[in-house]
């Protein structure tokens, strides 16, 4: 049997740490959350030398202080879980503030290996690092290697497998405090020693030097023991023993005292060049966030990831629409015509396939943000735009999520986890929805084609400005009255700038992909089938009026009229096309009519008009030899599509009935009052209804309810057309109905995906009250206040 | 002495100490905020706030109130 071995991967953010787990664990890697928090988990197994090495990749944090989710989680690992060692990457570029993190792990008595990463760029920065020296004196191995370049991943394997069977030679330190903060760590230690279940969990020197610097989480550990008192005043009495002989918090000494152990040991064992030259990245940082290009690059950045987004998915996004399209038809054509069918088409490939439809665009999305992460712009777009965001309570990283939100809400959400804050990460998430996404786009279409039209791009444009205003009002609003305090420190690394790997970018984008499937996909099926089954069901209420009656009565004087012309043909109705004369018209009539359409859209207007020519010499021809016949043809001819029109308006009209009379269509009706004080009628409690499902779907409900069959939402010329001539509307409507459009409650798979995020139902709950009543109450004053002014 | 947030873009010096004993605080100490660190105010946002300061060899940014509770010379 293999023998195993477990161990976790550390390092600061920007280490390279992705790219060395990458190295590691190849394909073999399992993503997932860690357990009650939105910090992901990501595991990997690798096999090496009759090794079974499980590679867990905590994640990327300065410090193991309880500061963040990400610390708390790193931490907890390696006491908890205690894996056989600390595979620490430290970028040697970046040498001090890195090994800061390793003190830390050797604080915790847990067994570390350095992987001295992008030790190339430090070469050419003209460093010169002494590795075996540093691990003399660290008492840990040191290896050099290129995360990027995959370089040094075997070394680092030997290295591992070296200090798992403790070959390495080398004695183990522990880091030196120095003579006045050492003595009080021992006798802290020493009363803790006296409760023999905490020091069976936790080094006893580790919680020594975490009570001196006022850790809250171990204090709450302590506070468990029985002889808590004992030790929380033994420590508040080093703590002032210490700030009053040193004059110094205890916390900041201990810092210091990591910090002056770091010096030592880079003095010892780095050579740096006597001048510092101003690195690439330095130069170009100097143009990327100067005062003056600052913005203008900023604005043209975000530009070109949208740009990316949206223009660069759409060949993908083309092959999911017709791949659910072809699956659609092909469905209808094998399941006979029913309620099986509807359910398998319209229920189950409509639903999820409009959902599934932009997973390329999310995709898309991921890969942009990937290569924005990696390069090191992200972090400068936040320090550029924190000062506006900043006024409004938000976090300067708040914009991304805003920005994306342009796209999809859904994946606005999932980019909120870039937030440190918990708080911050709500306002955002809570005024993301103001927006406009890409799927509302098409309910601002249809109202001001038909309302606006002239000044359409102004109209639309305000509409934007409008919702973005909301969410920085409302993000102020939630700052002050509901999740008080400073939104989090911006004390933050701005990285080097790199060139990202295009491994490393697709690996980002595929996980989180991936997680955004998982994540929507299951939901998705149930409330598309709940949804599908509320418009459906009951197949057959009451109509109003008789619709079968009145179409075979169509049909039947359509028959009866019909008739005589198939007896003129010495032929019966049934049968008509395949009688020889009839044929002979229809060849000539037909045939003729497509060449004639097809030379038309082509715009050879000469060729049209030499076969229209042709086509009524040929005609005469026939009626030169059956004049009676060509009587009758021409009538049937005006008969046929004349009957087609009227059944197809009494199915729409139906269809329109089927939808009022259906579960949904009553709840519509039902929530209807509630609606009439903003000026709306039934038919748009529904289509506001319809629009939970997927805000697109309010077009075609409002379609279907106009009695204008299947309506594509990005071509309602039709629909646009009924509204203008409907009394009931009026542009006041029209504003107030897209006002309200802009605040209420996001699409079901946005929701869905806020609760996954948010983590409560509280928050859910409150996410769907607030954005309802503040878009019924906007709209009242806006929908009231125009009727005062006259507007309406 | 002086605060960092009193510095303008160029100046250079070395960090005393960190007041207060809050999160901002525990996050400079973590960042290397130390005393006897070297750093170099960098530049200011293009809106003037946060700034970006150049401290054991990394670029560090920070608003301007988190900037006021570090003391330089």
């Amino acid at each position: 049997m293999a023998k195993t071995l477990k161990i976790a991967l550390a390092g600061n953010p920007n280490s390279g740490k992705t790219s060395i787990f990458n190295n590691l664990t190849g394909a073999r890697q399992h993503v997932g959350n860690w357990p009650g928090v939105t910090v992901e988990k990501k595991e990997g197994k690798c096999k090496y030398n009759g090794y079974e090495i499980t590679v867990m990749d905590l994640p990327g944090t300065y410090s193991l202080t309880a500061y963040s989710m990400e610390e708390l989680v790193a931490r907890d690992f390696v006491i908890k879980e205690k894996p056989d060692m600390v595979v620490d990457i430290v970028d040697a570029s970046n040498l001090e503030r890195n090994l800061y993190l390793t003190t830390q792990f050797m604080e915790l008595g847990a067994k570390v290996v350095i992987a001295l990463n992008m030790s190339d760029v430090a070469e050419k920065d003209g460093m010169n690092i002494d590795a075996k020296k540093m691990s003399q004196l660290l008492g840990a191995s040191v290896v050099a290697t290129i995360g990027n370049k995959n370089k040094g991943t075997k070394e680092l394997l030997d290295a591992v497998i070296e200090t798992a069977e403790n070959k390495t030679g080398l004695e183990e330190h522990q880091i030196v405090y120095g003579k006045e903060v050492d003595p009080e760590i021992e006798k802290i230690q020493s009363v803790i020693s006296e409760d023999s279940t905490l020091v069976s969990q936790y080094s006893s020197h580790w919680l020594a030097i975490k009570l001196l610097e006022g850790d809250e989480e171990v204090i709450k550990v302590i506070e468990k023991s029985p002889i808590s008192d004992e030790i929380q005043k033994a420590v508040n009495k080093r703590r002032e023993y210490i700030e009053y002989h040193i004059g110094e918090d205890s916390e900041t000494l201990i810092a210091d005292q990591r910090y002056g152990f770091i010096r030592g040991l880079a003095a010892e064992t780095v050579q740096r060049p006597e001048l510092e030259r101003l690195s690439i990245s330095d130069k170009i940082d100097k143009v990327i966030t100067n005062r003056v290009l600052g913005l203008p690059i900023f604005l043209l950045i975000m530009y070109a990831l949208l740009k990316f987004t949206f223009s660069g998915s759409e060949f993908m996004v083309g092959w999911f629409e017709g791949f659910f399209g072809w699956l659609g038809d092909l469905s209808t054509e094998l399941i006979p015509e029913g309620l099986a069918q509807s359910f398998i088409v319209d229920g189950i490939i409509g639903g999820v396939g409009g959902v599934l439809g932009f997973f390329p665009l999310v995709l898309f999305l991921f890969l942009g943000i990937a290569i924005l992460e990696d390069s090191g712009y992200m972090a400068r777009g936040a320090f550029v735009m924190d000062k506006a965001m900043h006024v409004f309570g938000l976090h300067g990283k708040s914009f991304l999520p805003l920005l994306i939100g342009m796209g999809c809400t859904v994946p606005a959400y999932m980019a909120s986890r870039t937030l440190e804050s918990k708080k911050d990460r709500l306002i955002t998430m809570l005024v993301n929805g103001f927006i406009i996404c890409g799927a509302k786009v098409p309910i601002y279409a249809l109202f001001i084609g038909a309302f606006f039209f002239k000044a359409g791009a102004t109209v639309f444009f305000l509409f934007y400005l409008l919702g973005v205003a909301f969410a920085m009002i409302m993000a102020k609003v939630f700052r002050i009255f509901m999740l008080p305090g400073e939104a989090a420190p911006f004390v933050m690394e701005l990285p080097p700038y790199r060139v990202p790997t295009i491994k490393g970018a697709f690996i980002h984008m595929w996980e989180r992909g991936w997680m955004y499937l998982r994540k929507a996909g299951t939901i998705i099926l149930v409330v598309a089938i709940l949804i599908w089954l509320g418009f459906t069901f009951p197949q057959e209420p009451k109509y109003s009026k008789n619709y079968e009656t009145m179409a075979s009565q169509i049909e039947e004087s359509y028959a009866q009229q019909i008739a005589p012309i198939a007896e003129g043909f010495g032929s019966d109705v049934d049968n008509i096309k395949e009688n020889e004369i009839f044929a002979k018209f229809m060849q000539v009539d037909s045939g003729f009519s497509d060449a004639i359409e097809e030379g038309r859209l082509e715009g050879k207007n000469e060729q049209y008009s030499t076969l229209e020519r042709e086509k009524n010499k040929s005609f005469e021809t026939l009626r030169e030899t059956y004049p009676e016949q060509a009587r009758l043809y021409l009538q049937y001819m005006s008969l046929t599509p004349a009957k087609d029109e009227q059944l197809t308006a009494i199915e729409n009209a139906m269809a329109a009935e089927q939808m009022e009379k259906s579960y949904a269509g009553r709840i519509g009706h039902f929530i209807a009052p509630f609606f009439k004080p903003l000026g709306f009628d039934w038919r748009s409690s529904i289509a506001l209804l319809a629009g939970f499902a997927a805000k697109e779907v309010v077009v075609s409900t409002y379609g279907t309810l106009y009695s204008l069959g299947e309506t594509d939402p990005e071509e309602a010329g039709s629909l646009r057309e009924a509204f203008r001539k409907d009394p009931s509307w009026s542009p006041l409507k029209a504003v107030t109905f897209m006002i309200f459009c802009l605040i209420y409650i996001p699409c079901f798979v946005a929701t869905v995906v806020f609760h996954k995020e948010a983590g409560s139902w509280k928050w859910t709950g409150f996410l769907i009250f607030y954005t309802t009543a503040l878009a019924w109450i906007i709209s009242f004053i806006v929908y009231q206040g125009g009727m005062l002014l006259g507007l309406g | 002495m002086s605060k960092l947030s009193e510095l303008t873009p160029g100046a250079k010096g070395k960090i005393v100490k960190v007041k207060g004993r809050d999160a901002i605080h525990r996050r400079l100490l973590d960042m290397g905020a130390v005393s006897g660190t070297p750093f170099e105010v960098e530049k200011k946002a293009p809106l003037g706030d946060p700034i970006q300061i150049k401290i054991m060899g990394y670029h560090l940014s920070l608003r301007k109130y988190e900037a006021e509770t570090i003391i330089v010379e």
